[in-house]
């Protein structure tokens, strides 16, 4: 399919003898932003690092953008396939923030104005222009996650993939973040992001991906798989707070699988009636 | 009884031109459970360095005002002193595991205050026993899950029977299930064994039916500082997002629902329902 993005058929992967991807499958379309989320052991990261080839299937197949990635290189992959790192420090070396985004720009050999322009795109987006001849070590882990960002997006890569983006960040950056998706969106842009925040991906995602015990147990639109007992249970999944009222008051009539604030109010609403004055 | 004392406080890090913290005044009685938070930069991290004296003994600042813990002046107490009966734990166990085992963790903090072998065996055994640790005793740090290394860092800082427990993003890189777990275990250290917990953490829809004052900074300063119930419906909170639960309220009371109090977590919302149904009947069966 020429709109297909990620294709996984049937992937087995193992550290050492043990097993931890066990028979997936997938498909990304051009264009969809996806959440992956499950318990820390789960496989996720293992499964991310597939879309970029940096691990090779053990059995089955991977494609990204038609290419099987046993037959091509990190580095040809790379152009088309940004990973940024739950933890920046495994991503960032050079001496200035600058330098650090122009690395890519200049490995894949863009044009000196070209990597001008696209480093003060990419600082001035994640907020970051005026440390530009900082030195990354000596900017906050917020500041360096962000910093891993820009470097992945100033090569404007076509799938675009987040470890955590959002551990350990406050309120103001997590919306920085989903500013950012909704940038890459109408982009375009293909998006996977790997996430133990369930209230981020309540409201920001339409498709979620959960993996337990390196399988995928649920996968489909936020509303199915985030209001499913079962499938929260078995990854060890917090529901949404929205899920959760619904689930206490469904002795009232409350469908379990409302997600949206906006749906509880209606619900609660005609629980209640007119309001007492 | 007072457990700190801050009195007009301001401390401003060696090299930096502004104050981290500015003008703090507050006062924590024994038995509180604090949750302080805010948005990053904020001055947390630096307000939880204050409370076991690594400020001003690590790190080098100008300290203007007064920081009292259980009545000791931070400036003149030795950290080591500090460390008996105020405990740490930071976002990053790893930084603060080292030893080869969990057992020898958990000793490692009694070792150095001198105690009798018996005692520190016997003290080990209970924190092991509380915190569930029986399977991970022999196990290397290094070996654990991030829930399980943070559980072993809350451990060994038991151990010293501590009157405080500061704890700076706890569940940072936790999922969210050893994150509940986490925090439940240290409500529980709150309520049963009544150690005053003080808390940074962004996230407030795990915490706010949990703790009993919701501390909020902003560029150093304490912008609000109350139970959470008044904290939620206070327009600064906004800086840090409130949960849905009370997002739902505040559109219902906009449009004229009257609930009394906020609801802190989805049990609370629900039985805010529950009862005016109880009230006042189903209207919706009723028109």
């Amino acid at each position: 399919m020429a709109d297909t993005v990620v294709e996984v058929r049937d992937l087995y992967y193992s550290y050492n003898s043990q097993l931890v991807l066990r028979g997936i499958n997938l498909e990304i379309k051009k264009g969809e932003i996806v959440a992956i989320m499950g318990e820390n052991g789960a496989g996720k990261t293992t499964l991310i690092k597939h879309f970029n080839g940096l691990l090779k299937p053990k059995r089955g197949i991977v494609e990204v953008f038609g290419v099987d990635t046993r037959e091509a290189s990190v580095a040809e992959l790379s152009r088309k396939v940004g990973l940024v790192f739950q933890n920046p420090d495994h991503q960032l070396f050079a001496e200035t923030v600058e330098k650090e985004v122009e690395f890519a720009l200049r490995n894949f050999g863009f044009e000196e104005e070209t990597i001008k322009k696209r480093v003060d795109w990419a600082l001035n987006l994640m907020g970051l222009a005026r440390y530009r001849h900082r030195s990354p070590f000596t900017l906050s882990i917020g500041e360096r996650k962000r910093l891993a960002i820009a470097s992945i997006l100033c090569y404007d890569p076509e799938l675009i993939i987040f470890d955590e983006p959002t551990a350990g960040q406050d309120f103001l950056q997590k919306e920085r973040i989903a500013e950012l998706l909704n940038l890459l969106r109408t982009r375009g842009k293909t998006v996977v992001v790997v996430t133990h925040d369930v209230e981020f991906v309540v409201t920001r995602f339409k498709r979620v991906i959960v993996m337990s015990r390196g399988e995928i147990i649920g996968d489909g639109d936020i509303r199915d798989v985030l209001s499913n007992p079962e499938i929260l249970k078995k990854a060890k999944l917090v529901p949404p707070q929205i899920v959760k009222c619904a689930w206490l008051l469904s002795d009232l009539g409350v469908p379990k699988n409302i997600i949206y604030p906006e749906e509880l109010i209606e619900k609660i609403k005609s629980i209640l009636g007119a309001p007492y004055g | 009884m007072t457990i700190v004392e801050i009195k007009n406080l301001t401390f401003t890090y060696k090299g930096n031109d502004e104050p981290s913290l500015l003008d703090i005044n507050v006062e924590i009685r024994e038995g509180e459970f604090v949750l302080i938070t805010g948005p990053s930069g904020c001055g947390k991290s630096t307000f939880c360095r204050l409370l076991n004296g690594l400020i001003p003994h690590f790190y080098s600042g100008e300290l203007k005002g007064e920081v009292r813990v259980l009545g000791m002046d931070v400036r003149k107490t030795p950290t080591y002193e500090l460390a008996r009966y105020v405990g740490m734990v930071f976002q990053d166990p790893e930084n603060q595991l080292f030893l080869s085992s969990v057992e020898k963790e958990i000793a490692f903090g009694l070792e150095n205050l001198g105690l009798p072998p018996s005692e520190i065996r016997e003290r080990v055994e209970q924190v092991i026993a509380y915190m569930g640790l029986e399977n991970l005793r022999d196990k290397a740090p290094f070996e654990l899950s991030g829930g399980q290394q943070q559980k072993v860092a809350i451990a060994s800082v038991l151990a010293m029977q501590p009157k405080i427990l500061v704890l700076d993003e706890p569940t940072a890189n936790l999922d969210p299930y050893s994150s509940l777990e986490l925090l439940d275990i240290v409500t529980r250290l709150n309520r049963e064994e009544k150690i005053t917990v003080i808390l940074v953490e962004h996230r407030l829809e795990a915490l706010l039916d949990k703790v009993s004052r919701l501390i909020l900074m902003d560029k150093g300063r304490i912008v609000l500082d109350e139970h959470p119930r008044e904290a939620v419906l206070n327009p600064k909170i906004k800086i840090v997002g409130v949960p849905k639960v009370i997002e739902v309220y505040e559109r219902l009371k906009k449009i004229g629902y009257n609930f009394n109090n906020p609801p802190l977590s989805p049990e609370d919302l629900s039985n805010m329902v529950h009862e005016m149904v109880d009230l006042h009947g189903r209207h919706s069966r009723r028109s």
